[in-house]
């Protein structure tokens, strides 16, 4: 049938966007902007028990360089908020972000003058994750989230 | 109201009543602490008789309280206890609403460094021949003093600013 | 390189104000790097590290001014966690602002209950029965080594065994696990009340913490084996970041950190609350003040909590677990959907709270695992404290972070962090 069948076999054909969307879901490193308590959840996410290198998320990059999903777990104070947006802006293209825990997605329990009620405030948030702090099965359902997201982009025509 | 105090706490009462008997104003106890209320202006004195003369040799902490009265606003407390006799107490003095200014104890005990930074950005009490005198917690471009009880939990709009969201140039 | 203004150097992009006082505070070293008769080891530099590094444990912000690869002098800047929780707490009634402190000290929420709960028992004279008091004294001692193990992990792997991290956290989830069981959630339980605990143990978690109790000795031998002969281990802790007995109490360490440093303070021996003068344990004390020292205090508090746990195992009485005193306490679950005046009771503590006597003043104090954490309470006669004043233990042993890092190699500070153990919740409260 079709191109395939006059290739023979060993060759199968897809569309360059599939494939690399293909490598970028199941490789999307994140970068763990651990502020507070969440951070702890996200150790546990990449521990031995809920291992995130099920879906090839356990490279924890603490360089923004090299990573492609901010994970924000915990409040999001003032003074913090000019240190993270720096690094948000130092990752490069294609970057996704998971607002963790009810803190960073919206101020949570902590409504006061410290802190900035929601990370969206300064970033674009693509997954929120409830809880507080949420359970490291919550985050990884918000990874998975994620990794559905880059699986129905237009990678390589939006990269032109 | 009796006073139940120890032994080392009488001697702290009766050695600061006889050697600084212009400055001790009053001695009391809430809940089992005890609680000595000096003089805000021989507070260094105070404190490095203490130190020398009765072995409180630990500051573990100092600390600020508004009091939101008319006269007498501000309160600063020093926490000091001898590990010698297992004993600790309260050391208080009373500062005015305007232009509150205390003598810094940060080269009798190094410790109260940070704390009375923590008391300046709290509740703008100044200290002063302190080492490294900043605000601690807030940014320095900040305005005001949060924990002061005529601000708002939430804060004053616009006083603190969010990154921009439009990248930098560079 | 020839000498630079600092504000060509780094422009600072936020906070000018800030970043500039922060400099200054160097002692007006103007410039950023400062070559000194072309060779290259006399170079003179001001480097900035966090707030986000992976080894400052947070989101701490370091500036050293650095010779060659000796540190000059250490600035430590705090602040990036600030939320203000002291300013919350006069907003809230004791029992709503309880959960705030498990995110205090996020490493071991239970000790920060249990801490808030004492001091407002002690201020509105609440009594607790004798079960509650053991419960808990579980609580805490597996908070303890649930905190002690994270340090574990992580201060090795900034000594360079990132393995070690993975077998630390194995036995941190069976900790979960058990917290899971006593008060349905993972690490911020909110266990306590004031008055006593929310729920009895069940009997799966009294199974969990006999298995875990039973277990762990075991574990903890396992991690003296690798570590204790290990000779880079040693070579990067040994002599490193010392602190000497004078110093240690003038800067206000508190904690292992003091009791490294020979000074045997622990809350639990200074001013026992609970029933912590019931049961035996001894305070590990060493003389040296290094790293090394710190990390066997830490290792014998975890086998001590072992032993502590043990004995309320064996002691831990029948009876309720909180007061039934409904003025003080929540009325039990059964008693708010069944009766009347058991919901009016409910209503009653939500809505007003705990009223302490008014113009008492109190402070109590805990052995949290970071050192004396103890919570000071203005109360104005109301449910809402007038100030509550929170004597959090990382806040000093950050400031004797500063004191201790001064004369120190550079690649020496990720281990000195780890081993001075700060948690920025707490220190920024």
């Amino acid at each position: 049938m079709g191109i395939e069948s006059s290739l023979g076999d060993g060759y199968f054909t897809t569309k360059v966007d599939a494939l690399t969307n293909w490598a970028r879901s199941n490789a999307a490193w994140p970068m763990p902007m651990g502020l507070a308590c969440c951070a702890i959840e996200m150790m546990a996410f990449a521990g031995p028990k809920y291992d995130a290198a099920r879906f090839g998320s356990e490279v924890m990059r603490f360089s923004p360089r090299q990573s492609d999903v901010m994970i924000v777990a915990g409040w999001v104070n003032y003074k913090m908020a000019h240190a993270i947006r720096r690094i948000w802006d130092q990752m490069p293209d294609p970057k996704w972000c998971i607002a963790m825990g009810a803190c960073a997605s919206t101020g949570g329990m902590h409504r006061c003058y410290g802190v900035v009620q929601g990370c969206d405030n300064f970033l674009p948030v693509d997954a929120y994750v409830s809880g507080c702090p949420p359970r490291p099965d919550a985050l990884l359902h918000a990874l998975m989230k994620i990794q559905d997201k880059i699986r129905t982009e237009h990678s390589v025509m939006l990269d032109t | 109201m009796d006073l139940e105090l120890s032994d080392t706490l009488k001697n702290v009462v009766d050695g600061l009543s006889d050697q600084f008997s212009d400055s001790f104003i009053e001695v009391y106890q809430s809940t089992g602490d005890t609680f000595i209320r000096v003089e805000a202006d021989a507070v260094v004195d105070i404190c490095r008789y203490l130190k020398s003369t009765h072995h409180f040799i630990y500051l573990t902490d100092l600390f600020g309280t508004d009091r939101f009265t008319s006269e007498e606003r501000f309160e600063v407390v020093y926490h000091l206890i001898s590990l010698r006799d297992r004993e600790r107490f309260f050391l208080k003095v009373l500062l005015p609403e305007e232009d509150p200014q205390l003598e810094s104890v940060s080269d009798i005990w190094k410790s109260a460094s940070w704390m009375e930074r923590e008391v300046y950005d709290m509740f703008g009490v100044h200290f002063n021949n302190h080492p490294d005198f900043r605000r601690i917690f807030m940014p320095e471009d900040y305005d005001y003093h949060p924990m002061r009880k005529e601000f708002p939990l939430l804060g004053i709009p616009g006083s603190i600013e969010l990154p921009s969201t439009t990248p930098d140039t560079e | 390189m020839k000498t630079k203004n600092i504000s060509d150097q780094v422009d600072p992009k936020f906070f000018k104000e800030h970043q500039r006082k922060l400099y200054q505070s160097l002692e007006d070293k103007h410039t950023t790097i400062e070559m000194q008769d072309d060779d290259p080891l006399n170079t003179e530099m001001v480097l900035n590290m966090g707030p986000q590094h992976p080894a400052t444990h947070g989101v701490l912000r370091l500036i050293l001014q650095l010779n060659g690869e000796l540190i000059q002098k250490a600035k430590v800047d705090i602040g990036y966690l600030h939320r203000g929780v002291e300013k919350i707490a006069e907003n809230k009634t004791y029992q709503e602002f309880m959960p705030y402190t498990d995110r205090m000290d996020y490493l071991s929420p239970y000790s920060n209950n249990v801490a808030l709960c004492t001091a407002v028992e002690k201020i509105a004279d609440v009594e607790v029965p004798e079960r509650a008091h053991y419960i808990r004294m579980i609580g805490c001692e597996l908070a303890r080594i649930s905190s002690h193990l994270l340090w574990l992990g992580t201060m090795v792997m900034d000594a360079g065994a990132v393995s070690f991290f993975i077998w630390t956290f194995r036995e941190r989830e069976k900790l979960y696990d058990i917290f899971d069981h006593i008060g349905g959630h993972r690490f911020t339980i909110s266990h306590a009340r004031i008055g006593g605990v929310a729920n009895d143990l069940t009997d799966d978690a009294m199974s969990l913490i006999k298995e875990f109790v039973n277990d762990f000795p075991q574990e903890l031998e396992d991690f003296h084996n690798l570590l204790d002969r290990n000779r880079i281990f040693f070579d990067r802790n040994r002599e490193v970041g010392v602190l000497t007995p004078e110093r240690a109490l003038e800067i206000g360490a508190t904690g292992p950190t003091l009791r490294a440093s020979g000074y045997a303070y622990d809350i639990r021996d200074f001013a026992p609350y609970a029933r912590y003068d019931d049961v035996d344990f001894e305070i590990p004390t060493r003389m040296e003040g290094d790293n090394l020292a710190r990390y066997y205090v830490r290792m014998e508090e975890m086998q001590q909590s072992i032993r502590i746990i043990q004995q309320c195992l064996d002691k831990l009485p029948k009876g309720p677990v909180r007061t039934d005193n409904a003025k003080q306490a929540y009325p039990s679950k059964d008693e708010v959907y069944y009766s009347m005046e058991g919901m009016i009771h409910d209503f009653m503590m939500t809505d007003i709270g705990i009223c302490p006597p008014e113009g008492a003043e109190s402070y109590h104090a805990v052995e949290g695992p970071k050192g004396e954490l103890g919570y000071f309470i203005q109360s104005d006669g109301t449910g809402h404290p007038w100030r509550l004043k929170i004597n959090s233990p990382s806040f000093k042993n950050l400031q004797a972070l500063e004191d201790m890092l001064d004369g120190e190699m550079v690649a020496d500070t990720v281990v000195i962090i780890g081993g001075v153990d700060p948690v920025m919740g707490e220190a920024d409260k």
